[in-house]
């Protein structure tokens, strides 16, 4: 199943917030096609970190990015790279911000330019696989923190990437929703993910192997 | 401000909720121009009804659309607290030293006439609207990009701001914060808009980066595009017709 290129691979990384210390110092990581990963590690430690540098909204102060073969570094590096890997947020209300469900969901298909056919299917189908039919035209603002986080799922498989990257997706959500995502997570096979949780249950049936970050370093466990 | 958020009046199913909201938009904004610069009392009187007649077809709450006018004519009231003391003109009354005008009077007296009738046209026609479609009907209007996504990001986190708000304001009164006449009131308030200006900030910077992460290369693409029917063409032509009728008058 692996082909021999990683698909993210990350050399001699580092990072730094204004004025603190080193999140990262030459930080390595490769992760390949198929793969599907649980990151664990204290808070603080620079998981959301890493998503936010493999998607480039963060820039590393030192190091190289490699994602789909090809080195990326500035805006118009990452635009291709945001297409086709889906980063859910830690937060649901950082993820929803059009008045609908219907509008947040088709949001990212239609920057893809799909036409407003394809748009509609590929809508109808999200809300489906997701169980969230008959929420289309709910207001996004006044669904229950599970929906919400339901939700913003759906808006990130709209866009139907090759990899997800998931930011605490189970936090705070009951056990039949917890459910229902690793349900969802397993129907999937060719899909490849990284997934942050200190949920160990939900990695454990949900990824085939685990990481744990810590001090700057990811480690097999 | 509350009213606005949670657009109170979108929902609803009159003519003019169906309307299309680009013939929503020219007509409102025909009206308030032609009322602006009207300054003759008959068509004004019959724009004013106009604007009731429209409030009336879309089936609006009154005691709401009431209550949103006091909001507008309480800056109105300030207008009749400054008027009739600085215009020139016949006095009718000598209060003091200071003389009431009778032309200071009139011109009050319009102006509450001329804004009540546009903020009336404006909620039956553009509230009627959610903000999504408004926004929409701007770009098919062909307006420029940047404009629309500035006035529906505006919008957009005007939200944001009054959710902070409410959050930093809950979890002020949880642990028993009372307003005071005295400085830990006023500590505690400056906290609470400098922290609600930081976490908006912040937010609205990571709501950006959710959009980039989804595509988004600064255009706004529709799902649900307008479609122009004959009950929209017969519906503008009637009220533009009105709006010109009574300007004859």
């Amino acid at each position: 199943m692996k082909e021999k290129e990683p698909i993210i691979k990350l050399v001699d990384l580092s990072f730094a917030y204004p004025y603190r210390d080193y999140v990262f110092n030459k930080l390595n990581f490769n992760f390949y096609q198929g793969d599907r990963i649980g990151l664990l590690g204290p808070n603080g430690s620079g998981k959301t970190t890493l998503f936010q540098l493999i998607m480039g909204l963060l820039k590393p102060n030192g190091g190289k990015i490699e994602i789909f073969g090809k080195k990326r570094r500035t805006e118009n590096d990452f635009i291709e790279v945001r297409e086709k890997i889906g980063l859910l947020f830690q937060d649901p209300d950082d993820q929803l911000f059009s008045p609908t469900v219907a509008e947040d969901i088709a949001f990212g298909p239609l920057n893809l330019r799909k036409s407003n056919q394809e748009t509609k299917k590929i809508l109808k189908d999200t809300l489906e696989l997701l169980g969230l039919s008959n929420f289309e035209d709910r207001i996004t603002y006044n669904l229950s923190y599970g929906e919400k986080r339901l939700v913003s799922m759906a808006t990130v498989w709209a866009m139907q990437p090759k990899i997800l990257l998931l930011d605490e997706p189970v936090t705070w959500l009951d056990e039949k929703t917890i459910a229902k995502m690793i349900q969802i997570l397993n129907n999937n096979p060719y899909l490849s993910y990284i997934i942050i949780s200190h949920d160990k249950k939900f990695l454990k049936e949900t990824t085939n192997c685990i990481y744990l970050m810590d001090n700057g370093k990811i480690n097999k466990i | 401000m509350a009213n606005l958020i949670k657009e109170k009046f979108s929902e609803g199913d009159s003519f003019l909720h169906k309307l299309d909201p680009r013939v929503k938009i020219i007509v409102a904004l025909l009206f308030s121009a032609i009322v602006a610069v009207t300054d003759r009392y008959t068509p004004l009187w019959g724009d004013l009804l106009l604007a009731a007649g429209l409030i009336i077809i879309a089936k609006l709450k009154i005691r709401e659309v009431i209550l949103r006018l006091l909001v507008v004519n309480s800056f109105i009231l300030l207008l009749w607290i400054m008027l009739p003391f600085t215009f020139s003109g016949e006095k009718i009354y000598i209060l003091d030293s200071l003389g009431v005008s009778r032309e200071g009077i009139k011109y009050a007296f319009l102006l509450t006439i001329k804004s009540n009738s546009i903020i009336l046209v404006g909620i039956a026609l553009l509230s009627t609207s959610s903000i999504y479609n408004l926004v929409h009907a701007l770009l098919h209007l062909y307006l420029p990009d940047k404009l629309v996504q500035l006035s529906f990001f505006s919008y957009r986190y005007i939200h944001t701001i009054h959710s902070e708000y409410i959050r930093l304001n809950n979890a002020l009164k949880v642990r028993g914060f009372k307003a005071q006449t005295n400085f830990h009131t006023y500590k505690t308030y400056a906290y609470l808009i400098g922290m609600m200006l930081v976490r908006s900030y912040d937010r609205s910077k990571r709501v950006y980066n959710a959009m980039l992460c989804r595509g988004f290369k600064g255009k706004f693409w529709t799902l649900n595009h307008f479609s122009f029917n004959k009950s929209d063409f017969i519906g503008g032509i009637v009220m533009i017709s009105c709006i010109i009728g009574l300007m004859l008058f």
